[in-house]
């Protein structure tokens, strides 16, 4: 397979304490695409974002990003690499307005980041504040930009969750559960919403439950089932999948 | 101006000082109940830099505030593994490890337990203590507005997040402890050189929780907050008078009333902008 | 010498063991770290010399002064803690500060600033045993304390509030589920903290003869240094810590010298904190983040 894949994951071993959490785990995510990370509660999805993430390392194997290995580095730097993303339990700043969630992840884009108390590089903060705007507007938080993010409602600060990773400007996006807690009306809203990021061009990877999203947006699923890839394939594939189906439902057998 | 009106407003410039050294790391979410030993710090060194070797008063101050942050920083390092009361008493233990420090050692250059006196060669006046709150709330003014100050604060509200949003969680918390113990020192050079007398006993943890309580009460999470509390805690007690003795029993009446009735403080980041009292205006008041 | 100072350490590091139960009570729980514990051990120790000066007999005094501790403790409770339950905890923190400075100040108004001391109350006898000297005040005072770590042990294991107690440590929901009265053992564990504290405090006052609205001050601090270094919210572990850091003390002394003393047990408090935050017998795990 011509490998151009912008994520990898080789043979990814986590154990905690004495407990197994992921289990020979390998897949790859290519770039522009919608992939679906699925299983039981308990499967170890939110693990693998984490080691991703840099939270902590992998005890053993390999996690890469293009060429670029990821396991030394710390979150920080992984980050800026080009990674960004959300939570399951919605993690805002709750001091902060909506519009400075953006403002504050667009670290990325300026030189070394940080600096910037004195009024210099007029220019760069300009292009930044634009492409700020750009990102509120899109997502619909352009009249809530000056509330504190802590007062909206919930539907909405997910998608303040969703504007703070975006402006990171990432590759690749990882969403935990965003249709999590959010009433049908507001999980249309979010379909609509991931659309047009997927339209951005940009790589997704999304965990999720509700099957709503994840058929309707996903081209490739990977299911985990106790800490191990069980499946992976599109979702007409995984829909049929013997296994998949007897993880999710074989409790009840 | 009378030399009691003098001593009162350069008191309250002096705390208003200590209350932005103690600003510095709460702002990213560390609090320092230590502050006191940085101050102590900066006092001693500046004050043998000028009576022993004669130094002139500028870069005295400025070595004492380097040299308490340069142990700022030295603290503030191993202090990133820990959080909340746990880093607080690290703090305390601190300050008072600087406090017996120079009670014990040195002796002989600081008159240990006996106090320093005589730090006359280069008295400090009014100008020069509220000169340093100029600088530094300039200073302040301009990290507060900036994507740094604005990482500060989201390095408060939630660090881990913070860290997985590209901010560089570290150089913010051990900076701005550094920093604030370097506000601290100079805050204690010019106390040196502006009282001319010195004693480990002064620098104790009732001084560093004060500084605290100026903070806390003022407003936690604008520099304004720490300045607001020392001014009001400095000056008040003339106008309360009439309280004698009891003026400590008021302090810390008014304290539990205003962690139930309040507990941000006074002034909060939402007062301080525009749309606050003017809806639909951006931008900041202060 | 060596086993007459460690002995010596024992003695004062029981007062301290007892002061760190009362931190260490509230802090595992209910997570609250109640800055003004020294205070109420001073208040103990303070109102114990009134009633005796206002012609109580002594033990009468010093039941009434503990009583009286307890009850300024649940005074505590209603502002300190109750309305502040949901608040980030350094807010009930702070508000004990507060509350210590109150304290503190009231007391130096309404007793004077001088230090006094407790009526000599027996005629201290020194016998020996082997090569160790003791006093009959300190076997007496480490009785004492040992009777009511003893007691407090028992009482959380045995009895129904013990064991709400232990409940509401766990977890505060599941112990409402499971049909305990949160609201009633919070205010129990107040009042039984305090209680402890007056009840050190009296003794300290006794065996150094000291009693002035200054007193809790420092005790208070070690009372913490000795929950932290033992392991926090684990009631063994207090009274290691607070051997600990009485033995740490009073060998400091013994051989650097007076000064040496607060450098000793603030230095062993930061080293703890920096290198094993979870203290000597501690369990508690340094904070792992769960995302």
């Amino acid at each position: 397979m011509t490998d151009k894949s912008i994520l990898t994951l080789d043979s990814v071993y986590k154990t905690f304490g004495g407990i197994e959490a992921l289990r020979d785990l390998s897949l790859s995510i290519y770039p522009g695409q919608v992939y679906g990370l699925i299983g039981p509660n308990g499967a170890g999805k939110t693990t693998v974002f984490n080691l991703i993430t840099g939270v902590y390392p992998c005890t053993q194997g390999q996690i890469k990003m293009g060429n670029r290995d990821l396991t030394r580095l710390k979150p920080h730097q992984i980050v800026r690499l080009g990674l960004a993303r959300t939570f399951q339990t919605i993690r805002l700043f709750a001091n902060l307005t909506t519009w400075e969630h953006v403002w504050v992840a667009q670290n990325r884009s300026t030189r070394s980041g940080q600096r910037g108390i004195f009024p210099f590089r007029r220019a760069q903060e300009r292009i930044l504040r634009g492409e700020a705007e750009e990102i509120l507007t899109l997502l619909g938080l352009w009249e809530v930009r000056s509330h504190k993010a802590s007062t909206l409602p919930y539907g909405t600060q997910r998608k303040v969750e969703i504007a703070r990773a975006l402006a990171i400007q990432p590759k690749i996006m990882l969403l935990d559960e965003p249709a999590a807690g959010l009433n049908p009306q507001e999980t249309e809203d979010l379909l609509k919403t991931l659309n047009k990021i997927y339209a951005l061009g940009k790589t997704i990877l999304i965990i999720e439950h509700d099957m709503r999203v994840i058929m309707g947006l996903c081209q490739h699923i990977f299911v985990l089932n106790f800490g191990q890839k069980i499946a992976e394939g599109t979702p007409d594939q995984i829909r049929r999948n013997e296994q998949v189906i007897e993880a999710y439902l074989g409790k009840e057998g | 101006m009378s030399s009691y009106f003098l001593d009162l407003f350069s008191a309250a410039g002096i705390n208003i000082l200590l209350a932005l050294s103690v600003y510095c790391p709460m702002a990213t979410g560390q609090l320092s109940i230590g502050n006191a030993g940085f101050m102590a710090i900066g006092a001693y060194v500046s004050a043998i830099l000028t009576v022993h070797l004669h130094l002139p008063l500028l870069p005295a101050l400025v070595a004492g505030g380097c040299i308490a942050g340069i142990v700022g920083l030295l603290v503030g390092f191993p202090a990133l593994r820990i959080k909340g009361i746990f880093l607080a008493m690290v703090t305390l233990a601190f300050g008072e490890i600087v406090r017996n420090f120079f009670m014990n050692f040195l002796t002989s250059l600081t008159g240990g337990a006996y106090g320093f006196r005589g730090i006359g060669n280069v008295p400090v006046s009014l100008v020069w203590i509220w000169g340093a709150v100029a600088f530094f709330l300039v200073f302040f003014f301009f990290l507060a507005r900036s994507r740094l100050g604005l990482c500060m604060i989201a390095t408060h509200d939630d660090d881990t997040v913070g860290e997985l949003m590209g901010i560089n969680v570290v150089y913010l918390k051990v900076g701005s402890f550094g920093l604030g113990a370097f506000i601290a020192g100079v805050a204690g050079g010019l106390y040196a050189h502006y009282y001319l007398y010195i004693e480990p006993e002064f620098f104790n943890v009732w001084q560093s929780i004060h500084m605290v309580l100026y903070v806390i009460m003022g407003g936690m999470l604008t520099f304004w907050g720490g300045v607001l509390g020392a001014a009001v805690f400095t000056l008040l007690p003339e106008f309360l008078r009439f309280l004698q003795d009891w003026r400590g029993a008021f302090f810390g009446a008014i304290i539990i009333g205003l962690m139930i009735a309040r507990p941000s403080g006074l002034l909060t980041r939402e007062i301080l902008r525009l749309d606050f009292w003017l809806p639909g205006r951006r931008g900041r008041l202060l | 010498m060596f086993i007459q100072q460690l002995f010596n350490g024992l003695m004062l590091g029981s007062t301290y063991a007892l002061i760190a139960i009362a931190f260490t009570l509230l802090m595992g729980i209910l997570n609250m770290l109640n800055f003004a514990i020294g205070e109420v051990f001073m208040l103990g120790a303070i109102l114990g010399l009134t009633f005796i000066k206002l012609g109580l007999p002594m033990y009468p005094a010093f039941l009434l002064a503990v009583l009286l501790a307890g009850v300024v403790s649940l005074i505590i409770e209603r502002f300190s803690f109750r309305p502040l339950r949901h608040a980030p905890p350094l807010v009930p923190l702070l508000s004990t500060i507060g509350f210590s400075i109150l304290l503190q100040n009231t007391a130096e108004n309404l007793w004077g600033s001088e230090r006094s001391q407790f009526p000599q109350w027996m005629e201290p006898v020194d016998f020996h045993a082997g090569p160790l000297l003791i006093s009959s005040t300190q076997i007496i005072i480490f009785a004492v304390a040992v009777l009511l770590m003893v007691g407090l042990d028992l009482f959380i294991q045995r009895t129904r509030t013990g064991r709400g107690m232990r409940a509401v440590a766990e977890s505060i929901e599941t112990a409402s589920i499971l049909g305990v009265d949160s609201t009633r053992i919070i205010v129990i564990t107040f009042f039984v903290t305090g209680v402890l504290a007056g009840a050190s405090g009296i003794l300290f006052g006794l065996s150094f003869s000291i009693v002035s609205p200054f007193m809790g001050i420092e005790p208070g601090i070690k009372g913490i240094a000795a929950m932290i270094v033992g392991g926090m919210g684990n009631l063994r572990g207090a009274i290691v810590g607070g051997i600990f850091i009485g033995i740490t003390e009073v060998l400091s002394v013994a051989y650097f010298g007076a000064p040496a003393k607060d450098f000793a047990v603030y230095g062993a408090l930061f080293l703890a904190l920096i290198i094993r935050p979870q203290g000597i017998l501690g369990m508690i795990q340094a904070e792992k983040e769960r995302i």
